[in-house]
């Protein structure tokens, strides 16, 4: 149940006698996975580094949050997947997070009848600092609206809540889905500087379609085609790379963040 | 109006006993996604272990009826913990399989009990002043429905302040609403399905307990009769809603009271009443979250 202590200076961190300074905080392999026994996700490799915005990318429907929920154990999977170098890949989700996984659904699924403070309450991790500084920093509108049932709220301010309750606790990594999805542009920004303090805090796996997000704070990019990684590398040589982002995504690079709806 | 006023409270009476049945029914429900048939022998359990307590410490003295709803109460419990601990949980997640096991379960524990206590009735007595009438509005009110109206209530008053004011209780609301996003904040839900069996236990057990004064007996299938409302009332009330359980459970009793004595047919009345809500409201009157 206990996650080793963790430290922000992620390059020191790792477990077993293979960490080293660059090796991932996440790896997972030849992952599979299956919701209502269809395979979804057929073969993704990734890594996610032990700092800053790994950006997980592709068309709507090819396995992204599919991939995600696979790491977090949501959905039937197999494979390898380590974290810090240890298999969680048979782990059940609670202890997943336990470990220091932080999750931010796609649908940001906060709970609706609970108050946005009993949300971050129960997102409180035990054996973890609870950074309600930096959450309330952040979001200094959920501070205001501690009262309030998060179902009541806009969705943009949920989208804070979801974020906040993943903020809270030490994470040694993120898995960020969509936090953009669907908020007015302001919000859009608010969102990506949280992200950028996120990042600084634990390194992050971000599915996100709004490319110029993605410029702004990924430094690698990993691809998927029908439930299949094809591209692994580089965020900004490939957002450059006009044939690239058409073929994968079917936009043209970050110059075009309308593009990315 | 003193047979309106008496069935009336007789009917908010047999309410109470549906509540503390439902209660336990709508949260397994609604944080666990199974149908728990074998609800109703932890009734007839509670029900049985209170009348040997209260028959040995003499059964009209009033010691002897609040121990036997402490043990009805504790006997409901300990064994809806024991069967979520050892039957359910090992089939986490596989929801058929669990709501087969409770089903097997109801009916080998009923046999059991046919062979420890027999399949009769056995008849229950209590303190005098429970098979007492009050005279309320010209209608003479027997005295055991206060008692399991006042227990109801306050069973209810204690399950909603757990819910409220209690981590458990904040990880059960929001186990109704989205059990996986719970797991994925780190929280073993396991701990919470076995709260919520063991408190679901406890009500019935008292439940029980009041159901065989209410009826004068206790027999092996008290629990299986009082399930099939308990389960109408679940799901008028809204699966997974305490306070829809509670409503439920006094509009279904009042309405059978009611259609059984004007035209005899108070339990077709409820399912009528069932098949209206659920062709109007498919999620029943509360929907699915816990509103308490
Ligand atoms: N519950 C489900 N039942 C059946 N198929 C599903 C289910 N969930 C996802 N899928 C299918 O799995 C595939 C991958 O879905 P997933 O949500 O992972 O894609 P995505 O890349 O996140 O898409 P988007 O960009 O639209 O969010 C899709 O074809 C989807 O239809
Ligand atoms: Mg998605």
């Amino acid at each position: 149940m206990t996650s080793s202590p963790p430290s922000r200076d992620a390059a020191t961190v790792g477990a077993g006698p293979t960490a080293r300074p660059t090796a991932p905080v996440l790896l997972v392999r030849d992952l599979q996975a299956h919701v209502a026994g269809q395979q979804v996700v057929e073969h993704v490799d990734l890594q996610v580094a032990p700092t800053g915005v790994t950006a997980l990318l592709g068309r709507n429907g090819v396995g992204k949050t599919s991939t995600i929920k696979a790491v977090m154990g949501l959905i039937g999977r197999s494979g390898t997947i380590e974290l810090d170098g240890e298999d969680i890949s048979t782990l059940p989700t609670f202890r997943i997070a336990g470990r220091g996984v932080g999750y931010v659904p796609e649908d940001r699924e906060v709970f609706s009848g609970l108050t946005v403070t009993e949300n971050l309450r129960l997102a409180e991790r035990r054996g973890s600092e609870h950074r309600y500084d930096l959450v309330y920093e952040l979001f200094p509108e959920l501070e205001q609206r501690g009262a309030q049932a998060a179902g009541t709220l806009s969705g943009g301010q949920q989208q804070m809540v979801s974020l906040a309750r993943a903020l809270l606790n030490d994470n040694r990594v993120l898995l960020i889905d969509e936090p953009t999805k669907g908020l007015a542009p302001r919000l859009v920004t608010e969102v990506a500087e949280a992200l950028a303090r996120a990042a600084e805090v634990a390194p992050v796996l971000l599915v996100e379609q709004n490319l110029q997000v993605v410029r702004d704070l990924a430094r690698h990019v990993v691809v998927l085609t029908d439930g299949r990684s094809v591209h692994h590398g580089d965020a900004s040589d490939f957002l450059d790379d006009p044939v690239a982002t058409q073929r994968l995504l079917g936009v043209h690079g970050g110059t075009d963040p309308a593009g990315a709806a | 109006m003193s047979t309106v006023v008496l069935l009336l409270i007789t009917g908010v009476g047999l309410g109470a006993i549906y509540f503390l049945v439902a209660s336990g029914l709508s949260l397994i429900y609604g944080l666990m996604g199974v149908l728990n048939f074998a609800h109703g022998v932890f009734l007839t359990f509670g029900a049985f272990l209170g009348w040997e307590v209260a028959a040995r410490m003499g059964a009209t003295t009033w010691a002897g009826f609040a121990a036997s709803l402490l043990v009805g109460a504790l006997a409901g419990a300990v064994f809806a913990a024991l069967t979520e601990r050892f039957l359910v949980q090992r089939l986490y997640e596989r929801h058929i399989e669990q709501v087969l096991i409770t089903v097997g379960l109801a009916l080998a524990v009923v046999a059991l009990f046919d062979g420890i206590w027999g399949t009769d009735a056995r008849f229950i007595s209590g303190p005098p002043w429970m098979s007492r009438t009050t005279t309320i509005a010209g209608a003479n009110v027997p005295n055991d429905r206060f008692v399991a109206i006042v227990l109801a209530v306050v069973v209810l008053v204690a399950i909603v302040l757990f819910l409220q004011r209690t981590r458990y209780g904040m990880i059960i609301r929001a186990g109704v609403e989205n059990r996986s996003m719970v797991t994925a904040l780190g929280i073993d839900v396991r701990t919470a399905f076995t709260l919520i069996f063991t408190i679901g236990g406890a009500a019935a057990g008292l439940g029980g307990v009041l159901a065989s004064h209410a009826f004068g007996y206790v027999s092996p299938m008290l629990g299986q009769t009082l399930l099939i409302f308990a389960f109408i009332v679940t799901v008028i009330g809204g699966l997974g809603s305490l306070t829809g359980a509670a409503i439920a459970s006094v509009l279904v009793a009042v309405l059978q009271q009611f259609a059984n004595y004007y035209w005899g047919y108070g339990d077709f009345a409820v399912v009528v009443l069932l098949a209206v809500v659920v062709l109007t409201r498919p999620s029943g009157l509360m929907g699915k979250k816990v509103t308490a």
